[in-house]
């Protein structure tokens, strides 16, 4: 315990002078960066803008109220979309994402030095690229549309699955799959008895999780043109249809809420 | 040969018991998609095409062109980089009271819902929507997406916060509040040091969360390498295209690693 001599008497201090210098060297560095990466932003700001923002805010916000209700009736199949857009990427990621885990666990793994690389590789790249980015990317590839956004949340999807379902199976009671493996069970047994029911209740969870985001993701993949409400709303503020776009954010609100409402319900039935 | 003599054998029971549940789930399930997918308009002539760019998208990977949009590439990631370290700054630091108000066991009813209201609407909006709108009240430029950030952060941060603080341990609480400490005193010998560990490796995550989102919110003019990206696509020159998406893997490849080193060194 770090103790300093005080008048010849021993006071108790919670770090030794070594490390206190230590963590004092590290706030110094790191308000340091702060400053330095501030300070940049801030040249790139034209501040009057941002003086004059309250201003903006209130004359924004008046334009918003009351929302353009009757604007719902064009909305229902942009929301159909969104909700579609997000429930088929999950199942295309989940069917995806369930061989890559598999391959990634490593008590599972068909090959630890090859196969299990390239599924780890899978899944930081799908992972590291946002949604709105595999859409931008679908989007010049396959145009615009519904389909595109269905693939780039399945994409980006695959990691977030795969990643966590790697985890539970690397987590997994052993001592179950021995006693399956004890019967004489093949490869293909053991997995299907002695592992497969121990991550149903962890696939479960995962797939609604992910649901629960993909629907909140997707909600803006029409930006860049892939479908679902994102593209009223871009179109509303380019047109500056300020009533449109308060609707819009409300039903947003309200199909986010929803989800995950029924995902906490799912997932609390699971567990 | 003995014949199999029993007519018992033992099925595996089912993940959903009830046996009505589980078929009419099934039967909801394909309903769905078959109205999904019908209602699916897909040009399938458009995603032929989508074919041939496919392939010359993917060669621009082998190798991609880093050097002939170097500048921009480079200014883009700088701008995403402090972007992400002072959003994530400077929404820790306001998400400290918001998250401390949170919590149930801390504070009194009417800011606890105050708080968790503020928490409840800065979770709701993707950081994309608040991007456009800090756009159009603060202008273009990487202030809008650092506001953008920030503010997605606080809602992150601040419900894990509160919900740790929820958790901790209550004797703990108690033993420094009976040598008599105060109420600053108490949080920071009593609180801080059971809530530290985990939120500073949430930290880290948050840092690696908010560089994700600073790569995209320039697509709607937040500032960052976003924007370098969608022109980009926008002029088919997929060679840099490929070259930014490589650098953002790399980034997050580096950050991944590091955080996973950090949170260990520090528990």
């Amino acid at each position: 315990m770090p103790t300093r001599d005080h008048n010849g008497s021993k006071i108790w201090h919670l770090r030794s002078t070594k490390h206190q210098l230590a963590v004092w060297f590290g706030w110094l560095l790191g308000v340091a960066i702060f400053v330095y990466c501030w300070r940049l932003i801030s040249d790139k700001t034209i501040w009057f803008f941002v003086t004059d923002a309250p201003k903006q805010a209130a004359d924004m916000a008046s334009r918003m109220v009351p929302p353009k209700w009757s604007y719902m009736d064009v909305l229902w199949g942009p929301v159909w979309d969104t909700i579609n857009i997000a429930t088929i990427g999950t199942m295309i990621a989940i069917v995806i994402a369930v061989p890559v885990a598999f391959c990634a666990a490593r008590n599972t793994t068909p090959s630890v030095h090859f196969v299990r690389p390239v599924a780890l590789f899978i899944i930081v790249a799908s992972r590291s690229i946002n949604s709105l980015i595999w859409a931008l990317m679908l989007v010049t590839l396959i145009g615009p549309g519904v389909l595109a956004g269905v693939i780039a949340i399945g994409l980006r999807s695959i990691g977030f699955c795969a990643k966590l379902l790697y985890e539970a199976i690397e987590e997994i009671d052993h001592s179950q799959v021995e006693a399956i493996i004890a019967t004489g069970a093949s490869r293909g047994q053991q997995l299907s008895f002695g592992i497969v029911p121990q991550i149903m209740p962890a696939f479960a969870g995962i797939s609604v999780f992910r649901w629960d985001i993909n629907i909140r993701e997707s909600t803006v993949l029409g930006l860049v043109g892939a479908g679902g409400i994102g593209l009223q709303l871009d179109a509303s503020i380019s047109t500056l249809a300020w009533t449109q776009v308060s609707l819009i954010l409300l039903v947003i609100l309200a199909t986010v809420i929803v989800s995950e409402w029924v995902s906490a319900k799912i997932r609390h039935a699971i567990i | 040969m003995n014949q199999p003599v029993a007519s018992r054998t033992w099925k595996r029971p089912p993940f959903i018991q009830s046996a009505l549940l589980r078929w009419g789930l099934w039967v909801c399930l394909a309903i769905y998609l078959a109205l999904a997918i019908g209602s699916m308009e897909i040009d399938w002539g458009r995603v032929g095409e989508g074919a041939t760019r496919s392939t010359r998208f993917i060669a621009a990977f082998f190798p991609p062109d880093f050097s002939s949009r170097w500048d921009s590439i480079y200014e883009g990631i700088m701008e995403s980089l402090w972007m992400t370290i002072t959003s994530t700054v400077v929404g820790i630091m306001l998400s400290i009271p918001v998250g401390l108000g949170a919590a149930r066991n801390l504070s009194w009813r009417p800011v606890y819902l105050f708080c968790r209201g503020i928490l409840a609407v800065s979770r709701t909006f993707p950081e994309i929507i608040l991007a456009i709108f800090f756009v159009k009240l603060f202008g273009f430029g990487p202030f809008a997406g650092f506001l953008a950030l920030s503010v997605g952060t606080i809602g992150f941060y601040g419900k894990l916060l509160a919900e740790d603080i929820e958790d901790m341990d209550p004797v703990q609480a108690e033993a420094i509040k009976s040598v008599g400490a105060g109420w600053l005193q108490w949080l920071n010998y009593a609180v801080q040091p059971q809530v530290m560990p985990r939120m500073i490796g949430l930290g880290i995550y948050r840092l690696d969360i908010n560089f994700r989102e600073s790569a995209v919110v320039g697509i709607v003019g937040g500032g960052g390498i976003g924007a370098t990206l969608l022109t980009s696509f926008d002029r088919y020159e997929f060679d840099s295209a490929a070259a930014i998406l490589l650098v953002i893997i790399g980034i997050v490849m580096v950050m991944e690693y590091s955080s996973g080193y950090i949170r260990r060194w520090v528990q």
